[in-house]
């Protein structure tokens, strides 16, 4: 968050060519003593159309606004989208360069030389998908057509999945599941019968007290979401953030927790003792609607402040008193879910104890606590029956994972490497909008898996790790150059937005609706795209619900009234079924316990980092999503590159200075491929290093991101498999500095 | 009429957004830009206090950069801000080097280059960009001589500072703390 450039070395780059520079003709024509020349610059209400955001999930709706030629100018937020409320963020903001980026995929390319290397043809539209098509066929005679799957992040998932369905295969996942936020699903599934979502229905916006547990609010600037937040700081809510890193949430926050990385859980057994031992607890709200209290109590007999404060670090007072806050505030008090959960392997635990926290407190279906989102329903397109799987990829994991809710990303790709025995290996992977390489982590598992592949298809806007490793490049057009399926939300409002294109393709690209389409064709999938036009669909659909795509293409956001009065259904304490076996908030999970999984969350103490290694915290920059964003020129000239966030007394023992170039090597011995700048900070903990995810990028083809910063995914070597669900847990890996790269030989 | 801006600290979680929102509204060439984000954070871990602060011109209303503009390109207009006639600038850099703040730039074309409170939005009655978009609602703008405005009234109301005060260029831009 430091200043982006430095004037001063404006000063100088334009101090080389300030003799010409002087006489140079002004840019706009001013005149004296007028602060702008109107007719110069573009009105403020030039031509505008309607998008939603794709630069990250969040998917805000706004509107693009052209100049005079009629060239995309800028993009603002959409007053009535309640993800945004007509405010967009960095990444919004700067979604233009997502268009004007010069090193876009421009073309099909059809691979020469082995995965990896990089050497492609350019190919025809036509011999592309007869390639992927013959590919797919070949597939589906030999192994079936479940060994196809398809890795998906973004709006162009589910028209590459009818594709995909229509095929014959179900193996469709998006690593937001098992990398991210799956384990908080599954936990508040198994304790109220419903999960988060997105947007979390967290209601910040009226609560009393926030508990952030190493989340990142603020850093990730979800957008809506830091906007209460930053309401809920201002009208005086108590904020306690649990990190080892003093983030900008703990900066505003009334206690800040810095705990013992991995020690979290112990933290909130300690919080459950207080509350249930202290009856701080809303006894009226656990006695009409908890199932399995007095299991918990017993359970958590032993686990006092006292008890955690020997592995959190955190006195036993401050844990009583932020305990006595919440209590407090009850049941106008959250304790936060987060969101990307996937930390130590037992993450669907952690989120069951923030469950059960939460239920001891009465938060959930209270106001200030979580609101009850209502979601409108858009009717899909007709289409015939589709093919039923034999197998999906649960057949890959007898008897593991047995509460995930969606297909493991990471499931998907162990199920490609060979030489693990089971009857089915995948064999062809379509990847859409997420870059793997990155994204998974175990990179050396993810290549053995690409290596092993029949057909590898990347579809995406631009080169990334992954499309290195593509036989065909299908490339896409930016969300600002297509229409794309209407974005549904569920919120306080159901709402649903519409993208349309703000300008013509710029080059040789096509959206995924039309990839799905031709290529579905090409397949003899036909009866499953029954529309000629994207444009016809979409009216359709709008038509069935009483709208249409003229009228859309006005307002851009459509709300919908809630059908009840049910925002908060548990204010009163009425009557009422959860959806779990009991019926009741079960603070003793029976679903986990008939899978044979604990019914109740305890410590398991995770690995420390050995002497002379740190744990590697990784998280999130306001202004880049991930690896998607680093070549963004816009976003790259608000943040070039990461670096590693180092306590002063680690960098003294080391001898290191800001801004000085490390590589960092991990406990396996894997040296990151490019280095990255120190930075002194008092703001981590002197067992940590800290750095944003995304960056590193090994791809020459991305001519900004190419090598700056460092990838925290190449050092996620150790992982933690989440035996509920099969979250990825990354948090358990520990890094050492280097001065100096890895020899040549290694790459 | 005195425009000014007031910037909340405490709302504020730094995002850039401002600074991305100008950049493009004012075709602000890449690599250069009109605000910027500061963050400091004082004390030892684990006693820490964080200040994140949007920065840009503060329009001071005895403003450094226009008694050293040999050319008077850099002048006060409407409102009391601050602003340079690229026409009549001739680029010797005199402003910068006398601005405290080091919020101007030479622009590619030639000329000095800052923030301008994007005046051609306010005199169309819309808030600068940065202001419109700040998804934290951290900043106001408005005019404090006006007591009835949002911005007069937020700051009779909070604490706040200003920056380098000891230069004595009487700023407009008030940081609430």
């Amino acid at each position: 968050m430091s200043k982006p450039v430095s004037r001063r070395d404006f000063i100088r780059l334009a101090g080389l060519g300030a003799a010409g520079l002087t006489v140079a003709s002004p840019f706009f024509d001013w005149k004296h003593g007028e602060i702008l020349a109107r007719d110069t610059m573009p009105g403020l209400y030039t031509k505008r159309t309607p998008t939603y955001c794709e630069v990250c999930f969040w998917m805000c709706a706004g509107w693009v606004h052209h100049n005079e030629d009629g060239e995309i100018w800028k993009i603002t937020g959409n007053e009535d989208d309640p993800h945004c409320n007509g405010r967009f963020c960095p990444r919004g903001t700067g979604g233009v360069g997502m268009y004007y980026d010069e090193d876009r995929l421009k073309t099909p390319l059809i691979r020469t030389e082995e995965r990896g290397k990089q050497v492609f043809r350019e190919a025809s539209w036509d011999e592309a998908y007869t390639y992927i098509a013959e590919k797919m066929n070949l597939i589906k005679e030999k192994w079936g057509p479940e060994c196809m799957a398809l890795f998906t992040h973004g709006s162009g998932g589910h028209y590459l999945g009818n594709l995909l369905r229509a095929f014959g295969s179900n193996n469709i996942a998006a690593p937001s599941y098992a990398q991210c936020r799956g384990p908080r699903e599954v936990g508040f599934i198994g304790t109220f019968g419903e999960g988060i979502d997105s947007p979390e229905r967290t209601d910040i916006r009226d609560t009393k007290c926030l508990v952030l547990i190493g989340s990142h609010i603020g850093e990730n600037m979800h957008n809506g979401q830091v906007q209460e937040f930053s309401d809920a700081v201002d009208k005086g809510a108590t904020i306690i953030t649990v990190d080892p890193r003093f983030s900008i949430a703990a900066g505003k926050s009334k206690y800040w927790l810095p705990i013992k990385p991995a020690t979290d859980m112990a933290l909130l057994l300690a919080w459950i003792h207080v509350l249930i031992y202290d009856e701080l607890y809303d006894q009226k709200y656990v006695e009409k609607y908890a199932y399995g209290f007095d299991e918990l109590k017993a359970h958590v007999k032993t686990f006092t402040p006292e008890w955690a404060y020997g592995i959190t670090t955190i006195h036993p007072h401050i844990i009583r008193e932020t305990a006595r806050e919440m209590a407090n505030a009850s049941p106008s008090v959250i304790v936060h879910p987060g969101r990307h959960v996937t930390w130590y392997g037992d993450d669907t635990q952690r989120e069951r104890a923030i469950a059960i926290l939460n239920a001891l407190l009465g938060s959930w279906g209270r106001r200030g606590g979580f609101y009850n989102p209502a979601k409108p329903s858009v009717p899909t397109h007709p289409h015939p029956p589709y093919p039923k799987p034999k197998r999906d990829w649960r057949y890959a994991f007898p008897d593991k994972y047995k509460l995930a809710g969606l297909a493991l990303a990471s499931g998907l790709c162990d199920a490609t490497v060979p030489g693990v025995s089971r009857d089915c290996n995948v064999r062809g992977w379509i990847v859409n909008g997420t870059n793997l390489i990155q994204t998974l982590p175990d990179q050396k598992n993810t290549l053995a898996a690409i290596q092993a592949l029949e057909l590898i298809v990347v579809i995406d806007t631009m080169p990334m790790e992954i499309t290195g490793y593509a036989d065909v490049i299908l490339p896409e057009c930016t969300y600002l150059e297509r229409y794309d399926d209407l974005r549904i939300s569920a919120h306080r409002e159901g709402s649903i937005a519409l993208r349309v294109p703000a300008a013509e393709k710029k080059y040789n690209t096509k959206s995924a609706w039309e990839m799905a389409r031709e290529l579905g064709m090409k397949l003899g999938l036909a009866d499953y795209f029954p529309f000629k036009t994207q444009e016809a669909e979409l009216d359709w659909q709008l038509k069935e619900m009483g709208l249409s795509l003229d009228e859309m293409r006005k307002i851009g956001v459509k709300k919908f009234p809630r059908p009840a009065d049910d925002l908060y259904p548990l204010e009163g304490l009425p009557d009422y079924e959860f959806y779990t076996n009991t019926g009741k908030i079960e603070l003793y999970a029976t679903q986990f316990e008939a899978e044979g999984y604990p019914a109740l969350p305890t410590y398991t103490a995770h690995e420390e980092p050995p002497y002379g290694f740190y744990r590697l915290i990784y998280g999130r920059a306001p202004m880049h999503t991930f690896s998607r964003t680093g070549n963004n020129p816009n976003l790259f000239d608000l943040m070039e590159e990461n670096v590693v966030w180092v306590n002063p007394k680690v960098a003294k023992e080391w001898g290191l200075r800001n801004d000085q170039p490390v590589w960092l090597e991990n406990q396996d011995g894997v040296i990151s491929s490019s280095s990255i700048k120190v930075r002194v900070t008092e703001r981590i903990r002197f067992d940590s290093v800290y750095m944003v995810h995304g960056f590193g990028h090994t791809n020459a083809k991305l001519s900004r991101a190419y090598g700056r910063g460092a990838s925290d995914s190449e050092l996620i070597t150790r992982v933690h498999i989440d035996p509920e669900m099969g979250g990825t847990g990354m948090r358990g890996n520990f890094v050492t500095f280097r001065l100096e790269g890895a020899p040549e030989v290694q790459s | 009429m005195r425009y000014a801006m007031a910037i909340d600290t405490k709302r504020c979680v730094g995002c850039s957004d401002c600074v991305v929102a100008c950049q493009t509204e004012n075709k602000v060439p890449i690599g250069f830009c009109r605000d910027w984000i500061v963050e400091t954070t004082t004390g030892t871990y684990p006693q820490l206090q964080m200040e994140i602060r949007s920065e840009r011109c503060n329009h001071c209303t005895d403003a450094p950069c226009v008694r050293a503009c040999p050319t008077k390109a850099s002048h006060y207009g409407a409102g009391g801000i601050v602003t340079v006639d690229h026409e009549e600038c001739i680029g010797c850099k005199a402003c910068i080097a006398s601005c405290p703040y080091d919020a101007r730039y030479v622009h590619p074309e030639g000329y000095v280059d800052k923030c301008t409170f994007c005046i051609h939005r306010v005199e169309q009655g819309e808030h600068p960009a940065c202001v419109a978009v700040c998804p934290t609602h951290a900043m106001t703008f408005g005019d404090m001589d006006d007591p009835m405005s949002d911005i007069f009234k937020l700051v009779s109301r909070r604490k706040w500072k200003t920056l380098i005060p000891e230069a004595g260029t009487r700023p407009n831009i008030y940081y609430l703390i």
